[in-house]
C-alpha cells in the first residue's frame, strides 16, 4: 500500500557507497581530534605524525599492508556469517585455534620449504578455524542456542586451552616463556622485500609477507561464492527470510552450520599471517584482538570483499600509524587509538545514517 | 487523462482539507498537487490503484509524512501537523491496515494506552470505562474490554482501533483498507458503525480499493492515480465500472468472460489431512477433497481457520500430523513431502504472503525469480549461478507478465505489490507445473493487476493444470473457482459448485454457521 521509500530517504549509489563513508570517517576524526586536543596535544599535529606513520614511509606502507591482511581475513570471516544472518563474535577464537593448526603442519613438516608446507598450512588454518566455529554453528541451528553468545563464550575456551597448551605442551624444552619451539626458516612464508628482492625490485623492509596474496586470494574466493554461486545464494536467501528460504526448500539448518563453519575457517587463515609469517612460532596472545576488529572491518566494507579489503587497509593504517603515534607522542598511549578506531565503528556502524537525511535533503536541493 | 470533474455544490468549511500537496520521496512523486475536500458528517471514499499514492495523502493528513508543499486545514483552518500527536489534537486519528495493538494487553489496555491520565493505573482506567461504555452505546461498538486482545476476532480488533481513536477525541476518521481480514457480516457491522458516526456528526475517509464498499456506504468519492486527483465525485452520481475506468485509466473488465471447465483425471488427492502449528495447535482437522485437471478448486474461509496451514502442508513447508497427499495416483511418502522434492514433483506453490515468504525484498528481482529453482540445471551449473541467463530469463517474464519497471537488477522491494505478485507468479507458472497451489493472489493487488493475474490463472486451468485457490476475498473465489469448498476452524463445512453459490450463502459458511442443506 505505502509509497515506496518511507521515512529513510534515498540516496544515489555513488554518494551512499563514497561520500557517506568518507563524511563518517570525517566526522570519527574530528571528534578524535577534539579528544587529543583535551589531553593538552595538537590536533593537526597529531593527525599529520599518525598519516605519516601510516604511509609515509615504504616501511610504514609494508607494516599497514601486514596489518591489512590479517584484517582482511577476520573480515571477510564475520562477512560470511554476517550474509546468513548470524554475527560471529568468535573470529578471534578461531583464528587462535587455528594457530594452533598451522603450528602443528609447521613443525610436523619441519624443515621442508615453504611452498609445500603453505597449502597444508591453509587445509589445517581452515579445518581447525572451521571446527571451531562449527561447534556454535551447529548449537545455533539445531539447539537455537544463539551465536553471539556461544562464540564470545568460545573464545574464552580458546583462550584457556590455548594458553594451557602453551605452557604445558607445546613450550619449548628448556624454554621459560609460554611459547612453541620456532619452526624452520626454510618452512616460513617469505617477506614480501625478500620475493620483490629475488625479481630486483626493493621494497621498504616490513612484515608483510606472502599471506597478502593469500588473503586477496581468499577476498576473490569470498565474492564468488557469496554472488555467484548458488551455495552463496542459499546462504544470502537464509540471512535475509528465513521463511522464505524454507518456502524454496532450502536446508535452513545445514546453511547455517555451513556458513559458520566457512566464517571460521576463513578466520583460521588469519594465522598464516602472524604465526607462519611474522612470528615463526605459536605465542600467547599472537591473535592481538584482530578477530574483533574483524567485526567493524566487515561493517564498514558492508559485507562485500572490496569494502572490506579498503576497510582493512584503513584499520591497518589506523594500528600502524598509531603505533608510531604513540612512540612519538608519549602523551598520547596506543589506547587513545582504540578510541579513534571506537569512533570510527561508532560513526560507520551504529550512526551510519546519522548524515543519510541531511545529506539527500542537499542533494535534492543541489 | 480523464477529465476532472469536481463535485458542485456549497460546502461549508469542509472537515479537512488538502490543498496542493506534494510528496516526493527519492525518485519517486507519491503526491502531485493533490487536492481533497472532505465535507463535515460525511463518509468519503478514496481509491486508486498501488502505488497511487493514497497512502501517502493519508499519512501526511495524520502527521506521519510532512508534504513537501502544500497546505492542510481542517474546519477551515490551517494546521500544520508534525506528528500523529498533533493531528489528534486537530481530531484527526487513523485506524491502521495493520492494527497497531498489544496482543497481551486487554482491550481497555490498549486504548488508554498512552494517555493513562497519570502513573497510577487504576483511576484512569475506571475514568476510561466510564467515556469507552458511553461511546459503545452510541457507535454500537460492542467490544469487551476486559478480554486480552490476542484473543479476539479481527474484527473485534478493528473496532478496539476505532474506539482508540473516538476516546482520543477523533472527530476525523481515516481507515486504510478496513474491510481486508473480514467476513461480509463482519464488514457489515463495520458499515453500521460508520454510519452511526456520520450519524453523530463524525467524518470518516475511507481508502479501500473495493469498489462495492464505495458504492455502498460512501457519499463522496476521490478516485487517484499516478500520484494525482482524476476525479472527484458523488457517488449517488457514478457507478462501479466508471470508478474502475477512472482508476485504471482504461476499460477494465470487472467480471471476464469464462469457459466452462473440463475436469479431467484428479491429480491432488487430499485424504484426512491434519497439520499443526509452530504451537502445537492442530488447524487443519482432517479434511479430503480432490483437485482434478483442468478445474479451480476455491477454498473460501476467514482468515485464520487453518488455510495458511493448508498450504503450508500441500507445498511441504509444514509436516502433516496425519492422512495422505496422493499426486496423479501416487501416494507421496514423508519423505517426499518436501519443498524441494514436490517442487520437482511439479507442485507450484504461490504463498499467501509473497513479502514474507515468496520473495526475499533485499534480493534483486532477477534472483527473487529463481528462488526455488536455484538449484535447477536451468540457471546453475554444478557450482556457479548461470548468471546471464538469470537475467534474461527475468527479463523475458517481466515482459510476459507485464512486470512494470521490466528491470531485473531492481531490487525486489522496489516494486509495488502488484507487480511483486506478477513476479512470483511468473516464476511458478513458468514451471509449467501440474498442481498450482495459490494463496491470495489478489491480496493488495490493483484493479488492472487483478485482472491480469486472473486471467493467467484461467489461462492455465484451461491448460488442463490443477488449481488449488486459497482466499478470504469471495468476489475472487466467485470470479475463478469452479468448485467452491468453505473452510471453518480446520474442517471443511461445505462443499458447492460455483453456480449454487452465493455471498450470503457462502459468508454464513465461513462464520460457522451450520447449513442443513450443505
Amino acid at each position: 500500500m505505502a509509497a515506496a521509500g518511507g521515512p529513510t530517504d534515498t540516496l544515489p549509489r555513488w554518494a551512499s557507497l563514497a561520500l557517506l563513508p568518507a563524511l563518517n570517517i570525517s566526522a570519527a576524526l574530528l571528534l578524535s581530534g577534539l579528544v587529543v586536543w583535551l589531553i593538552g596535544e595538537d590536533p593537526v599535529e597529531a593527525m599529520v605524525l599518525l598519516v605519516q606513520g601510516a604511509v609515509g614511509y615504504p616501511e610504514a606502507i609494508g607494516y599497514t599492508l601486514y596489518y591489512a591482511t590479517s584484517y582482511i581475513l577476520t573480515g571477510l570471516a564475520v562477512a560470511i556469517a554476517f550474509h546468513a544472518g548470524l554475527f560471529n563474535i568468535g573470529g578471534e577464537g578461531q583464528a587462535y585455534i587455528a594457530g594452533l593448526g598451522v603450528t602443528l603442519v609447521a613443525l610436523g613438516l619441519f624443515g621442508y620449504p615453504w611452498w609445500l608446507v603453505l597449502p597444508v598450512a591453509i587445509l589445517a588454518g581452515a579445518l581447525f578455524g572451521a571446527a571451531w566455529a562449527f561447534l556454535p554453528g551447529w548449537l545455533q541451528a539445531y539447539r537455537g542456542s544463539h551465536v553471539v553468545v556461544t562464540t564470545i563464550m568460545f573464545n574464552f575456551i580458546a583462550s584457556s586451552v590455548m594458553v594451557w597448551l602453551l605452557v604445558e605442551v607445546l613450550i619449548a624444552p628448556g624454554q621459560q616463556s609460554p611459547e612453541s619451539r620456532p619452526f624452520s626458516p626454510a618452512s616460513v612464508l617469505p617477506a614480501m622485500h625478500t620475493l620483490f628482492g629475488a625479481i630486483g625490485v626493493k621494497i621498504g623492509n616490513s612484515p608483510l609477507n606472502l599471506s597478502l596474496v593469500v588473503a586477496l586470494l581468499a577476498a576473490l574466493g569470498f565474492h564468488i561464492f557469496i554472488w555467484h554461486t548458488r551455495w552463496g545464494y542459499e546462504v544470502r536467501a537464509v540471512g535475509h527470510n528465513e521463511t522464505a528460504a524454507v518456502y524454496a526448500g532450502i536446508p535452513v539448518k545445514r546453511t547455517i552450520v555451513l556458513a559458520m563453519a566457512l566464517s571460521g575457517a576463513l578466520a583460521g587463515l588469519m594465522p598464516l599471517n602472524e604465526v607462519l609469517g611474522v612470528q615463526h612460532r605459536l605465542l600467547v596472545n599472537f591473535t592481538g584482538g584482530a578477530g574483533f576488529v574483524g567485526i567493524a572491518v566487515a561493517l564498514m566494507g558492508r559485507n562485500h570483499a572490496v569494502g572490506i579489503v579498503l576497510a582493512a587497509i584503513l584499520f591497518g593504517a589506523l594500528t600502524q600509524g598509531g603505533s608510531e603515534l604513540a612512540f612519538e607522542k608519549p602523551a598520547i598511549s596506543r589506547d587513545m587509538i582504540v578510541v579513534i578506531q571506537g569512533l570510527i565503528i561508532l560513526f560507520s556502524g551504529a550512526l551510519e545514517n546519522l548524515f543519510r537525511a541531511p545529506l539527500a535533503r542537499l542533494l535534492r536541493t543541489a | 487523462m480523464a477529465s476532472i470533474a469536481t463535485a458542485p455544490g456549497p460546502t461549508p468549511p469542509a472537515a479537512i482539507e488538502a490543498v496542493g500537496i506534494n510528496k516526493r520521496f527519492g525518485p519517486v512523486q507519491a503526491n502531485r498537487d493533490v487536492t481533497l475536500s472532505v465535507a463535515k458528517g460525511t463518509i468519503h471514499g478514496i481509491i486508486g490503484e498501488n502505488g497511487a499514492g493514497k497512502s501517502t495523502l493519508m499519512s501526511i493528513l495524520y502527521g506521519y509524512y510532512q508534504a513537501d508543499s502544500g497546505t492542510i486545514r481542517v474546519n477551515g483552518r490551517e494546521v500544520r501537523m508534525a506528528d500523529s500527536a498533533e493531528a489528534l489534537s486537530h481530531g484527526v486519528g487513523m485506524v491502521h491496515q495493520h492494527f497497531m495493538l498489544v496482543d497481551t494487553f486487554t482491550a481497555l489496555e490498549n486504548i488508554v494506552l498512552g494517555v493513562e491520565g497519570g502513573a497510577l493505573l487504576a483511576a484512569g482506567l475506571a475514568a476510561a470505562r466510564t467515556r469507552l461504555e458511553a461511546l459503545q452505546r452510541d457507535y454500537q461498538l460492542d467490544v469487551p474490554l476486559d478480554t486480552v486482545v490476542g484473543d479476539l476476532p479481527v474484527g473485534l480488533r478493528q473496532r478496539i482501533e476505532i474506539l482508540k481513536a473516538l476516546f482520543r477525541g477523533a472527530d476525523i476518521l481515516i481507515l486504510d483498507e478496513p474491510t481486508g481480514v473480514l467476513t461480509p457480516q463482519e464488514a457489515d457491522h463495520l458499515f453500521r458503525i460508520l454510519r452511526s458516526l456520520k450519524a453523530e456528526g463524525k467524518t470518516v475517509i475511507l481508502i479501500t480499493h473495493k469498489l462495492r464498499e464505495i458504492m455502498d456506504v460512501t457519499d463522496a468519492v476521490t478516485v487517484m492515480r499516478q500520484g494525482t486527483v482524476v476525479a472527484e465525485v458523488r457517488t449517488a452520481e457514478t457507478n462501479r465500472e466508471a470508478l474502475a475506468e477512472l482508476m485504471v485509466g482504461r476499460k477494465v473488465a470487472t467480471s471476464h468472460t469464462r469457459g466452462a471447465a473440463a475436469p479431467g483425471a484428479a491429480f491432488l488427492t487430499v485424504s484426512d489431512l491434519a497439520v499443526r502449528d509452530d504451537l502445537g495447535v492442530e488447524r487443519v482437522k482432517g479434511i479430503s477433497f480432490t483437485v482434478r485437471a483442468g478445474e479451480i478448486v476455491g477454498i473460501a474461509g476467514v482468515s485464520g481457520n487453518g488455510q495458511s496451514e493448508l498450504l503450508e502442508a500441500l507445498s511441504g513447508i509444514r509436516v502433516p500430523s496425519r492422512g495422505t497427499i496422493t499426486l496423479r495416483g501416487t501416494t507421496l511418502t514423508p519423505a517426499a513431502l518436501d519443498a524441494r522434492r514436490l517442487r520437482e514433483a511439479k507442485v507450484a506453490h504461490v504463498p499467501e504472503d509473497r513479502q514474507r515468504m515468496g520473495l526475499i525484498t533485499a534480493f534483486d528481482a532477477d534472483e527473487s525469480a529463481i528462488l526455488g529453482y536455484h538449484r535447477s540445471s536451468a540457471v546453475s551449473g554444478a557450482a556457479l549461478l548461470k548468471r546471464s541467463t538469470i537475467v534474461e530469463r527475468c527479463r523475458d517474464a517481466m515482459q510476459r507478465f507485464d512486470v512494470r519497471p521490466s528491470n531485473p537488477r531492481l531490487r525486489t522491494s522496489l516494486f509495488s505489490g502488484g507487480n511483486q505478485q506478477k513476479i512470483v507468479l511468473a516464476r511458478e507458472i513458468d514451471q509449467d507445473p501440474d498442481v498450482l497451489l495459490v494463496g491470495q493472489p489478489t491480496r493488495g493487488v490493483d484493479i488492472g493487476a487483478i485482472e491480469f493475474i486472473h486471467r493467467r490463472l484461467l489461462a492455465l486451468r484451461d491448460a488442463g493444470k490443477a488449481i488449488l485457490l486459497v482466499s478470504v476475498e469471495l468476489e475472487e473465489i466467485l470470479a475463478l473457482a469452479d468448485r467452491i469448498l468453505v473452510m471453518f476452524d480446520g474442517h471443511l463445512v461445505g462443499e458447492m459448485d460455483r453456480s449454487a453459490a452465493t455471498e450470503r450463502r457462502l459468508g454464513l459458511m465461513m462464520a460457522g454457521i451450520a447449513e442443513e442443506a450443505a
